[in-house]
């Protein structure tokens, strides 16, 4: 029994303890994940406040209500106290208001789609804070990171300034992955024909893991890069260094990189063709296919019109919310 | 003849040579499972029990028998499904760096997949279905399920699907697309191979059987109930039987329509889920968690309500807060359909949309949370005896505890962002699965085993088992919770960081303790086998329990009952006991019982034969058996030689017997 106990009470904590320093999602660096660490702790205190009293007591109860106890109290037939009835309903329903309503605030400030608000726990984002962008997409199976403002794109290596905020616009080429950068903030599906976002920010310099945390088939175990979190200066040097060295990323590159590939290693691009994002993203990457932006109002209004329901009102509205939903604006599932 | 390739191809579909045992791996396997196949076919032949077999086992339509082949079935695929979660194992525990492991993806992202889908459709499913069909009618005191044909269909298709996912082994491959095949890459385009066309048609065949064994138990408990047994006065295991029988009903059509739906974007050409001309993957996500939800609550619904039982029985007490267990239970039942998208908080929904549905999943931690404290006041005060069945009930209330609180953290979606997939969500649900179900499954075979076959399993055995069981299980998966906050994610065949190394080694050590507590329980099977005279139990109630099932002989006849029990309280038999019950000696009258038949099985035969032209596209094999199912289901309707009556005399004559060896050992 004792032995049990032993096992279930303290191995957990003693683990947490004993490899704090490599437990990245413990140990972030970027202020997003730094708030989404203090939920789990605060979440697990709270619940903590109920299970340890329970596993206490249920050691406690199997130890003296052992058959061989003879001097322990014997009640065959108690089965119901009204008092304690509510004390078991009522504490776990007080442990879930007060998480529900942690859970509802956080939800919605740390919800990856709201832009980021403040660089640090003291330090607001200002007007003077450009962001910078980053177009993510999920290739198989390999990263393609493309700069708009700096007119560069990468293979497998993503950088960015320190304490500069982050707009990452993710998509994929063709299966669903999830961009996940533990030391940064939490992750975000990437799917094709879809585009999701997630706003971040990095407070330390260093170099941080990143890969694909949701499975994609054979080549998914490679699909991992590294992040590097750079002072401004280094930054620029950096964006020096992928111009000098890159090639370009036309249609014919892109077309000959979106081959699935495994275990693939870093490769710079010092120059991207226009809109390219934006076709990968409406699946029109060459225009050899109408893009899903221009292609689904016209035939929704002509699918309307040969169905005869033209004059059905709210349709209209529906066919622009459906563009929308493909276009390069809007997020994977209508915002609430 | 074979020279002709179109007739080959009409023939054998896209079926070749280069199917047939493609892995050096799983040629080993097969020789394994062939070798053992062989060995236990050529044993009934030799003993000449096929007879036997067929008469008795498998046109049987007793519910007692069906439970026990179900938790035969169950057993079995639990051991196939573990020897590929060892092999998980073994691979992450040694591929690091250089060292490639020796699974390629092909091979390990099979295993990973057929592990899952084994794990919930081939193991537990069977095993809690098996407990149900066995305990249900019994505590009721009723004499059948209310459909007994139905019952055995629905277990024969059960494991029809089961052969059909064992096929995948040796003829063409297994999905390697994870236990949900999510689309796109379950589509066409990205698995061309039989892999997904084995999931889905062993699922569509076994989905059937749950579905209709779920019609089954809940017609059963809503109208073969004893008189006097009011909803109020059931057993806690025949509430939670109907709270998940009900989620099976409105639950498993779910998972027929996306699997249909996904059926049709690899046969036909449609764009349901696909990622052009308008299919949206996100919409299969959806669905499919709209079943998958509701569905773990149905694996656990049923291992709560074998823990009520078995705590009451081995405290000598009455369940503390009956009411207030059985309406957690239905608020449980209703709750688990509100909740399927806390599993992709990460799929870019707004953020109410997040917070609602990670609200109403903590939510249910409070009926979870009621009904543990009643576990534990029925505790308070009590006698306790550990038995094995109560050794399982509390390592189930330690364990089970700490998998709610993860599953709450999980719950939070700030915090899900980083956890989702990974290796603390693993940990997480093997925590709540073998925590919670497995440990209920074990707690009920051993309770009721002596029930099913007149004698107990062996302790000491039983013992080891679980000594080996609970601490492998920390061992096991504690270090997944610490590599989950590690940043680790789900389903990697390679590693490139070997600090991490330690951890998978002692998960791997604790996966070999698991091993040792599998075989210590067959042993414990074996053992009690051999030992049966010693371990006999003549009374019919050796735990001294409080239900109906414990007031028959162990094993019942197959009546199960000579007179309906009528019922006054729950806690029935205990009931009875206390007012000094006296069995019967006289007066015993005809028993109406059905017939048994061979028709579920030779349907389910068809159905893989039906699975099989599907997946290989045999369509003349696809057309025939479908042919032949309809035929001989209709066929079977116009037989009405399907009820026979036991004569009063056998009757008295069992019943004599009961009386004359309870005497005998008074």
């Amino acid at each position: 029994m004792l032995r049990k106990l032993l096992l279930g009470s303290l191995t957990l904590p003693v683990m947490l303890t004993l490899s704090g320093c490599n437990m990245v999602v413990l140990h972030p660096s970027g202020y997003i994940a730094a708030q989404q660490r203090d939920i789990i702790i605060i979440s697990t205190i709270l619940m903590l406040l109920i299970i340890v009293p329970v596993m206490i007591l249920t050691a406690l109860f199997a130890w003296k209500y052992r058959q061989g106890n003879r001097n322990a109290e014997y009640r065959p037939d108690w089965h119901h106290s009204t008092r304690l009835e509510v004390v078991i309903w009522s504490a776990p329903l007080a442990i879930i208001i007060a998480l529900g309503a942690i859970t509802w605030v956080s939800t919605h400030t740390l919800d990856p789609y709201r832009p980021l608000q403040q660089i640090n726990a003291t330090q607001a984002v200002t007007p003077q804070h450009k962001p910078l962008t980053v177009e993510v997409v999920s290739l198989n199976w390999k990263w393609l990171f493309i700069y708009p403002d700096q007119g560069i794109a990468t293979v497998n290596e993503l950088a960015a300034p320190v304490n500069t905020p982050i707009d990452f616009k993710i998509t994929s080429s063709d299966l669903m992955n999830s961009f996940y950068v533990p030391a940064l903030a939490g992750q975000i599906y990437s799917m094709a024909g879809m585009e999701t976002k997630l706003h971040a920010v990095i407070n330390k310099p260093g170099v941080y893991d990143g890969f694909s945390a949701n499975y994609s088939g054979a080549g998914f175990s490679h699909m991992n890069f590294k992040f590097h979190g750079m002072s401004d200066a280094d930054f620029t040097g950096w964006v020096e260094k992928v111009k000098k060295g890159g090639d370009d990323l036309n249609v014919a590159a892109y077309e000959d990189l979106a081959k699935p590939s495994q275990d693939v290693p870093v490769h710079y691009y010092k120059s991207v063709a226009a809109g390219l994002y934006h076709d990968i993203l409406n699946r029109c990457v060459g225009q050899t296919r109408t893009c899903m932006d221009k292609m689904m109002p016209k035939h929704h209004g002509h699918d309307m019109e040969s169905a005869g329901m033209k004059d059905m009102p709210g349709m209209g509205e529906h066919s622009s919310h459906m563009a929308k939903a493909a276009g390069s604006n809007s997020g994977a599932m209508a915002k609430d | 003849m074979f020279s002709n390739p179109d007739l080959w191809k009409f023939i054998f579909g896209r079926l070749t040579w280069q199917d047939v045992l493609p892995e050096t791996i799983v040629f080993y396997t097969f020789f394994v499972v062939a070798a053992g196949g062989l060995a236990v076919l050529g044993g009934i032949t030799y003993f000449r029990k096929w007879g036997y077999l067929w008469d008795e086992w498998i046109t049987s339509i007793d519910h007692k028998k069906i439970g026990v082949m179900y938790i035969i079935l169950g057993l079995i695929m639990f051991v196939r499904g573990f020897s590929d979660a060892i092999m998980m194992r073994a691979q992450q525990a040694v591929a690091f760096g250089a060292n490639q492991g020796y699974l390629p993806p092909h091979h390990y992202d099979q295993i990973f997949t057929a592990h899952g889908v084994i794990m919930i459709f081939f193991a537990a499913m069977p095993l809690i279905t098996g407990l149900m069909n066995f305990v249900v009618p019994m505590q009721i005191g009723a004499r059948d399920v209310a459909f007994p044909f139905l019952n055995n269909f629905s277990f024969w298709m059960t494991a029809a699907g089961a052969v059909i996912v064992m096929i995948s082994l040796f003829l063409g491959e297994f999905a390697q697309t994870g236990w949900l095949a999510y689309p796109p890459l379950s589509e066409l385009a990205y698995s061309p191979g039989t892999g997904v066309d084995y999931y889905i048609w062993g699922l569509q065949v076994a989905g059937l059987g749950t579905l209709l064994s779920g019609v089954n138990l809940v017609a059963t408990i809503i109208k073969m109930r004893a008189p006097g047994m009011s909803m109020m006065k059931m057993p806690v295991f025949t509430w939670t039987a109907l709270c998940t029988n009900i989620l099976i009903v409105a639950a498993f059509p779910v998972l027929t329509a996306v699997l249909a739906l996904l059926t049709l974007d690899r046969y036909a050409g449609t764009h349901f889920f696909t990622n052009t001309a308008g299919g949206d993957q996100m919409m299969y996500v959806n669905l499919i968690w709209i079943w998958g939800h509701p569905e773990v609550y149905i694996l656990i619904l049923p291992c709560f309500g074998v823990y009520s039982e078995v705590v009451s029985t081995f405290c000598g007490k009455r369940l503390f807060g009956y009411a207030s267990m059985v309406y957690a239970t239905i608020v449980i039942t209703i709750l688990s359909y509100l909740v399927w998208l806390h599993h992709f908080f990460t799929m870019g929904s707004g953020a109410s949309v997040n917070s609602f549905f990670g609200i109403t999943t903590m939510i249910i931690s409070i009926p979870t949370g009621a009904k543990i404290f009643n576990w534990l006041f029925t505790m308070y005060k009590g006698r306790i005896r550990f038995e094995l069945p109560m050794m399982w009930t509390v390592a189930f209330m330690l364990t089970f505890v700490i998998g709610g609180m993860t599953g709450v953290m999980l719950a939070v979606p700030p915090a899900d962002f980083v956890l989702h997939n990974s290796l603390f969500l693993i940990a997480h649900f093997h925590n709540v699965i073998i925590g919670g179900v497995l440990f209920g499954i074990f707690a009920a075979i051993n309770y009721w085993f002596p029930k099913a076959f007149g004698f107990r399993l062996d302790p000491f055995w039983g013992k080891v088992s679980f000594w080996l069981w609970v601490p492998g299980f920390y061992l096991a998966f504690m270090p997944l919770y610490a590599l989950g906050l590690m940043g680790i994610t789900r389903r990697l065949n390679h590693f490139d960081d070997p600090s991490l190394q330690i951890w998978f080694v002692i998960a791997a050590f604790g996966a070999l303790m698991i091993a040792g507590g599998i075989l210590a329980m067959f042993i414990q099977f074996g053992v009690s086998i051999m030992k049966r005279e010693a371990l006999r139990d003549v009374t019919g109630d050796l735990w001294n329990a409080r239900t109906l099932e414990w007031s028959t002989s162990s094993p019942p006849p197959e009546y199960n009952f000579a007179f309906t029990p009528i019922v006054y309280d729950h806690d029935a038999w205990w009931d009875m006991k206390m007012r000094g019950y006296v069995r019967p000696l006289e007066g015993f009258r005809p028993i109406h019982m059905p017939k048994n038949t061979g028709t579920g099985a030779i349907l389910a035969g068809l159905a893989v034969g039906f699975a099989f032209g599907m997946i290989w596209y045999m369509w003349w094999l696809a057309a025939l058996s479908f042919l032949a199912m309809v035929v001989v289901a209709i066929t079977h309707t116009f037989n009405y030689n399907r009820d026979y009556s036991i004569p009063a005399e056998t009757v008295a004559l069992k019943e004599g017997e009961r009386t004359a060896l309870l005497a005998q050992h008074a």
